[in-house]
């Protein structure tokens, strides 16, 4: 849970599962999320706006999986943040995996499939056409609640695109 | 021009990370990722993190020796942790949070998928929490954690450790360990730690005891330093509960 009453966005849930190589649930996986807040801003010293920063938001959710390998997030969508000087990225969360049996973390992002922005995002565009998918979650609408669904594949055919860092910046 | 990547450095370092893939620890061929990783450039999502965000509103919890609000002291051991957080350029990290969880005494987990028959504590809950002070520096009381067994290959048993997980200033500095006890027999018999490609990269793994910050009449003293992101980053691993 990432918000509070008070905190500023469209309220939006994210549920997904981990799974293995086998298909099979990770029931010990550990998922944590990093995002901006519904402006666009990260909490943090090196994001110096001017997108203002949300007091009731900080942006951080971590979330242990069940038995089936479920984990769940209730936050709001992130506003779009910058790329370079003159682009923007599309809105997306940053997500990270931990479980027993990963002898490193493994990195990657969720998009929006609703969302124009997605579509054009250069980040995105770095990962082969064939496996962007498996980064734009899908969306689910119920009584009016948002649910954006994002299964993790470690492993397989079907595997999730991780992502490892260059280190210059872009 | 050639461009070392954090990834390189933080995950494909032969000399010093594992590979996702390790045949001898059984659950990475089911885990591990078997497609190339997607090499991006680090934008402002890479570059923050919720590092300091979450520090500021941590209380410190530094005591597993009495944190289980029971009232009463855990059983075994008391030892004493210390360490400093550093920079791959030896810059401390300060206001850093640190989480560690553990076994007890027994090499038991509060948890239950842990059910082997050794005694639970009820004054023991094996977690912790501490922030780094202005020198990087860390300190915790806890006690000794217990060997214990797993199921990965016959009469498998996990060297005592503690799992360490640090946030620091970014997404990259992002790091989940664990430190070992000196003299431990079982560290040349236990997969995760071999899946360390060398000797001296397992041993950064290795806390070091320190009679200095042992004290009287109280607690022994263990030292053991982090580095996150760098040629003499400490290994790391990512870890639920085992
Ligand atoms: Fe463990």
């Amino acid at each position: 849970m990432l918000v509070q009453p008070e905190t500023k966005g469209t309220r939006i849930r994210i549920e997904g599962r981990v799974v293995d190589g086998d298909g099979a649930p990770v029931p010990d996986a550990l998922v944590e999320i990093w995002q901006a807040n519904a402006a666009g801003r990260y909490n943090h010293p090196l994001d110096e706006g001017p997108s203002p920063l949300d007091p009731f938001f900080l942006g951080f959710g971590r979330s242990g999986t069940e038995d089936d390998g479920r984990y769940w997030f209730e936050t709001v969508k992130p506003g779009a943040v910058r790329f370079d000087k003159n682009r923007l990225q599309a809105p997306h969360i940053s997500v990270t995996v931990f479980a027993r049996g990963m002898l490193n973390h493994v990195a990657t992002r969720l998009y929006f499939p609703d969302d124009p922005e997605t579509e054009h995002d250069p980040i995105l565009h770095l990962v082969p056409e064939e496996r962007r998918k498996t980064l734009i979650a899908s969306r689910e609408e119920a009584g009016g609640a948002v649910t954006y669904r994002f299964d993790v594949v470690l492993r397989g055919a079907l595997e999730t695109a991780f992502f490892q860092a260059a280190s210059a910046p872009a | 021009m050639s461009v070392t990547t954090i990834g390189e450095i933080v995950r494909g370092d032969r000399e010093i990370f594992p590979p996702y893939l390790y045949e001898a620890y059984q659950s990475t061929r089911r885990r591990a990722p078997s497609l190339p990783l997607v090499e991006v450039p680090l934008t402002i999502s890479e570059l923050t993190g919720p590092g300091p965000a979450i520090s500021a509103i941590t209380s410190e919890d530094a005591d597993l020796t009495r944190n289980a609000g029971t009232g009463g002291e855990a059983i075994g051991q008391r030892i004493i942790v210390v360490g400093r957080v550093v920079d791959e350029n030896g810059s401390p990290l300060p206001n850093t949070l640190l989480e560690i969880w553990q076994a007890n005494a027994a090499g038991r987990y509060l948890h239950k998928r842990d059910q082997w028959p050794a005694p639970l504590d009820p004054h023991f809950l094996g977690m912790g929490r501490c922030l780094t002070d202005r020198e990087g520096q860390y300190r915790f009381l806890t006690i000794r954690p217990g060997a214990y067994p797993w199921r990965n290959h016959p009469n498998a048993w996990r060297p005592a450790h503690i799992h360490f997980s640090i946030f620091g200033p970014s997404t990259l500095s992002r790091l989940v360990t664990q430190m070992y006890f000196p003299g431990d027999p079982l560290h040349e018999l236990d997969p995760i730690m071999n899946s360390i490609p060398t000797d001296a990269a397992r041993k950064r793994l290795i806390a070091a005891y320190d009679h200095g910050v042992t004290e009287p009449e109280w607690a022994l003293g263990f030292r053991w330093d982090i580095v996150v992101r760098g040629d003499f980053a400490t290994p790391f691993e990512s870890n639920g509960n085992r």
